[in-house]
C-alpha cells in the first residue's frame, strides 16, 4: 500500500508524540528525526493540531505534543485526514466500461482489507508493537 | 478480578444469554453442542471461562488445536470469544486469550489464528491489541444462488 507523504509524515509524528504526550518536540526535532522536511512536517502538524491529535506551542521554541486518545485514536484516524475517503475518490476515466468495473471492485476489495487493518490499530498497540520490536532488535 | 475455570454444563444459561444479547441472535442448541464437545473433551478442545467473584459468567473463549485444516500446520485456532460489555476493559478478554494461549503452548504449538468480520472494528481492535497480525490465508466467500 503506498501512502502519500503527508500521511507518512503525520503517521510518524503523531507516534512519535504520543510516545509521551508530555512531551513537547519542535518541528525541526520532530524532521530531524525521521529525515524529512521541516517545511512540509509544519504544514502536516497544523492539519494535526486542528484535528485535535496535537497542540503546538507558540513562538520560536515552541514545540508539539500529543493531545488525543492513544486508546481511541486508531491508525485509520490519521490517514483518513490526508488521503481521499473511499467514496469521495475521483471516477478514473474508463471506469463504467465493464473492465473498469471489475478492476474497481478488485482495488475496493483491498481497500476495504486495508481500511480495516488500520481501523483496528490503536496508537497504543502501535507502539506497544514498537517498542517490542524496539527490545527484540536491542538484545 | 476474575477468576478463570474451564467451562461446565451448568454455565449453558449464562452463555447462550450472553452471546444472544451480543449477537442479536438466540442461539442454545449451538451453545448446548459447544460445550458438549469443548468443555471436558479432547485435550485439544477447550472452553474457558472468566468469572467475577461473585460467580456470575463475565466471558468466553472457545479454541482448539487443529492440524492440515486448509493445509496449514498445527496452529490454535480460536472460534468464540464472548465479554459481557459492562465489564468490559478490565482485563477479562485479555486473561481468556492468554489463558488459551497458555493451553495451546502446552500442547506444543507455536501459532494461534482466528477468523474476524472484517466490519467488526471492535473484536478486530482486540485481536490487534493482542499482537495477532494478518495470517497466510485469505477468507474467500460466493453468494450461492
Amino acid at each position: 500500500m503506498k501512502l502519500q507523504t503527508a500521511t507518512r509524515l503525520g503517521l510518524y509524528a503523531v507516534l512519535e508524540l504520543a510516545r509521551d504526550p508530555d512531551r513537547t518536540l519542535s518541528v525541526a526535532e520532530l524532521a530531524e528525526r525521521f529525515d524529512v522536511s521541516a517545511h512540509h512536517l509544519a504544514k502536516v502538524l497544523r492539519t494535526l493540531a486542528s484535528a485535535g491529535l496535537v497542540r503546538g506551542g507558540r513562538g520560536a521554541t515552541g514545540g508539539y505534543r500529543f493531545t488525543g486518545n492513544r486508546r481511541r485514536t486508531t491508525l485509520m484516524d490519521i490517514v483518513a485526514l490526508f488521503e481521499p475517503a473511499p467514496g469521495q475518490r475521483a471516477k478514473e476515466p474508463g471506469e463504467d466500461t465493464d473492465i473498469g468495473g471489475a478492476l474497481q471492485r478488485v482495488l475496493s476489495e483491498i481497500d476495504e482489507i486495508a481500511e480495516a487493518t488500520l481501523r483496528s490499530i490503536s496508537l497504543e498497540t502501535m507502539l506497544r508493537n514498537t517498542s517490542t520490536k524496539s527490545t527484540a532488535g536491542s538484545r | 478480578m476474575f477468576a478463570l475455570r474451564s467451562a461446565e454444563p451448568a454455565d449453558l444459561p449464562a452463555i447462550s444469554a450472553l452471546d444472544a444479547r451480543l449477537t442479536g441472535e438466540a442461539k442454545a442448541a449451538y451453545w448446548q453442542g459447544m460445550l458438549q464437545q469443548y468443555a471436558g473433551g479432547p485435550p485439544s478442545r477447550h472452553f474457558l471461562v472468566a468469572e467475577t467473584p461473585n460467580g456470575q459468567v463475565a466471558g468466553f473463549i472457545v479454541g482448539e488445536v487443529r492440524a492440515w485444516e486448509f493445509g496449514q500446520p498445527a496452529a490454535g485456532w480460536v472460534f468464540a470469544i464472548q465479554v459481557d460489555p459492562k465489564l468490559r476493559l478490565k482485563g477479562a478478554g485479555s486473561a481468556l486469550f492468554q489463558a488459551l494461549c497458555g493451553k495451546f503452548r502446552e500442547q506444543g504449538v507455536r501459532r494461534v489464528r482466528t477468523l474476524v468480520d472484517r466490519k467488526d472494528n471492535l473484536i478486530l481492535s482486540f485481536f490487534r491489541a493482542q499482537g495477532m497480525t494478518a495470517g497466510p490465508s485469505l477468507q474467500l466467500d460466493k453468494d450461492l444462488q
